[in-house]
């Protein structure tokens, strides 16, 4: 069961372009897509959360920023206008999205070098404080935007080739994205640093005391989860074709952290099959009623209720332990 | 001075509705270490409830025991229902369940009440102001806000530390297991005790309502605030509520009305309001991350749990 889930996801989702097409329904494409950017954003959380007990509930400040980097770049480059030191800003992914992981990181170090000093609901709601700081600091920014946010012109160029104007470029490009960073997060889960990290999930102070400073790995990890849900973050702007201040907002992180447990914590794969179904269910429910949250909102609760470890973890029956 | 006077009083009283909201907030974190994000919802369902009795009753007074009824009676059906299962679980579920909840509360309101938002008037004889200093006026209903929160924080502080009920609440917070074992009920207390937090929320969102939009999401925002309370003041402590609500209250109200102004000292009009604006909507977080980083239990938190 479990082999063929691992299989099998990467398969169905390489061929959702082809059958989009076949179903004459192209608006399938750029629907999945959302949910791979999502999903890439959900992994990184579930990467810490899952593997390093670490709640994060201000992930979506890293989303945001990562989103922001992407906007206000394009702004200053389409306006021509000064950003820093003269430098006009640039419509480049090769320049924009690294930098998007590195702004991201960076503020994710900033968030880590406080938070991590708590734990428990401390490190809940001080992860949630320093994402509602970013999030009021950009509805003020009215120089972009403020609270309505800014439209991006163009998506990036990529090499200076024009590859995103393309939906299905795009698409297979957030695919293999997300599927290296799948790779990427599972090589350093199974590394020697990620076994101590799992180690500090399981009981810190025993880890403490053979001698591992645990600051320094959760720290580590917490930074590389922020970049990478930076480089999502930018994905999604060039995706909407906008940013605005309500990718930070907090419910925002509330919904990355559905997207985990719905898939199942402590899988890094089961945060793809969370945000699929939670876009399924959306154009589902939404089809029933428009307000189709009083149906979701219980739904959430009876997953918590009833199905531990979510649908990954129903499925291969390897309940979370964490 | 006597625009810092004002403001300070402001302060005052937006800090005294945080801690309606943080007092059973915190109760609830320390006796049954649950995370409740729906605590805004009981908030919203007592403004709601409170402005609507207020446009069909014309009274003040039945508006706010009707809001505080509504909400306890939420309160306690969530509890029964919901919270009592989550009380075992891990943070992060009772963080996705109560979420749902949320989510649940705000578009029952808008199927109920509409998208349009409701506002609610001050009552008549309270609309008026009064010289708190020989020629300074201050609205009448604000320093009723006060006066009421002052009194509810004593008759807390009173049944807490004075009462049988309060004994068993604090034993409860101390060690549950063995309360039990000593022949409490301690089913029975959790929801008296998630009630008495509901009453207190909804009583803090009808006295807010003639300030705010009484809309879908009204909740939210001011939980967030509460959280920052009772983080500030230590997870589970009373007392640790009343400083953390007063401070955040009279940080945002001071930084929202004077940091624009002072940045003006050195910045072009323009980019000192902007400036000043971001500042004063990030100065409490500032505070809370720096209580953090010195003491990470908060201020009167005993326990880092």
């Amino acid at each position: 069961m479990r082999l063929l889930l691992l299989v099998a996801l990467p398969l169905a989702l390489a061929l959702v372009p082809p059958a989009a097409r076949l179903l004459d329904n192209v608006y399938l494409i750029t629907l999945v897509r959302q949910a791979l950017i999502y999903a890439l954003a959900a992994m990184a959380l579930d990467f810490i959360m899952g593997y390093g007990r670490l709640v994060s509930f201000g992930h979506a400040a890293f989303f945001g920023l990562g989103a922001y980097t992407v906007g206000i770049l394009g702004t200053h480059y389409m306006q021509d206008l000064a950003l820093l030191f003269g430098w006009a800003g640039s419509n480049e992914a090769l320049l924009a999205w690294p930098l998007a992981m590195a702004i991201s990181g960076a503020y994710a170090l900033l968030v880590g070098l406080i938070s991590l000093r708590t734990s428990g609901i401390y490190f809940i709601m001080i992860t949630l404080a320093f994402a509602q700081m970013v999030y009021y600091l950009f509805v003020s920014l009215s120089a972009y935007g403020g609270l309505t946010g800014l439209s991006l012109w163009l998506p990036n160029t990529i090499a200076g080739f024009d590859l995103l104007a393309d939906g299905l470029y795009f698409y297979y490009l957030c695919l293999t994205l997300l599927l290296l960073a799948w790779w990427l997060l599972a090589r350093i889960v199974a590394s020697r640093f990620g076994q101590v990290l799992q180690g500090c999930r399981q009981n810190e102070r025993r880890m403490r005391a053979l001698g591992y400073r645990t600051y320094g790995y959760k720290l580590t990890a917490f930074v590389i989860s922020g970049a990478v849900t930076g480089l999502a973050g930018a994905l999604l702007a060039n995706h909407a074709g906008y940013v605005s201040p309500g990718l930070m907002h907090w419910s925002m992180s509330g919904e990355l952290i559905i997207i985990v447990l719905l898939g199942g914590l402590s899988s890094l794969i089961g945060p793809i099959y969370g945000a699929i179904i939670l876009l399924l269910l959306e154009q589902l429910l939404t089809t029933i009623t428009p307000y189709w949250q009083i149906i979701l909102g219980p739904i959430l609760i009876l997953v918590v209720l009833l199905f531990k470890g979510g649908l990954y973890g129903t499925l291969t029956r390897r309940g979370s332990q964490a | 001075m006597q625009l810092l006077l004002e403001q300070a009083l402001n302060g005052l009283q937006f800090g005294v509705t945080l801690l309606l909201m943080a007092s059973g907030l915190t109760l609830v974190f320390g006796i049954m270490n649950l995370i409740n994000l729906a605590h805004g919802s009981l908030f919203m369902v007592g403004a709601y409830v409170g402005a609507t009795v207020a446009a069909y009753s014309h009274s003040f007074l039945l508006a706010v025991a009707a809001g505080m009824a509504a909400a306890a009676m939420t309160g306690m059906l969530m509890e029964l229902l919901i919270m009592r299962r989550l009380y075992p679980r891990e943070h992060l579920d009772q963080v996705l369940a109560t979420f749902g909840l949320i989510l649940f509360f705000n578009e029952l309101v808008t199927i109920v009440w509409g998208r349009q938002p409701l506002s609610m008037p001050v009552p008549d004889w309270l609309s008026g102001a009064v010289e708190i200093l020989p020629g300074v006026p201050y609205p009448t209903y604000r320093v009723a806000v006060l006066v009421v929160g002052i009194a509810v924080a004593v008759f807390l502080y009173l049944l807490v530390m004075q009462s049988r009920l309060g004994m068993r609440i604090r034993a409860g917070a101390a060690n549950r297991d063995m309360i039990n074992a000593l022949g409490v009920n301690i089913v029975v207390l959790y929801t008296l005790v998630f009630g008495l937090g509901a009453a207190l929320a909804g009583l803090a969102g009808v006295m807010a309502a003639p300030f705010m939009a009484v809309q879908a999401g009204m909740g939210e925002n001011i939980l967030i605030l509460t959280f920052v309370v009772i983080i500030i003041g230590g997870i589970g402590s009373i007392r640790g509520a009343v400083i953390g609500a007063l401070l955040v209250g009279v940080v945002d109200t001071l930084g929202q009305a004077y940091l624009p102004a002072l940045f003006r000292l050195w910045l072009a009009p323009a980019a000192a309001d902007s400036a000043g604006t971001a500042l004063a909507t990030m100065a409490i977080y500032v505070v809370m991350a720096g209580v953090l980083a010195i003491r990470p239990q908060g201020l009167f938190g005993a326990r880092t749990a």
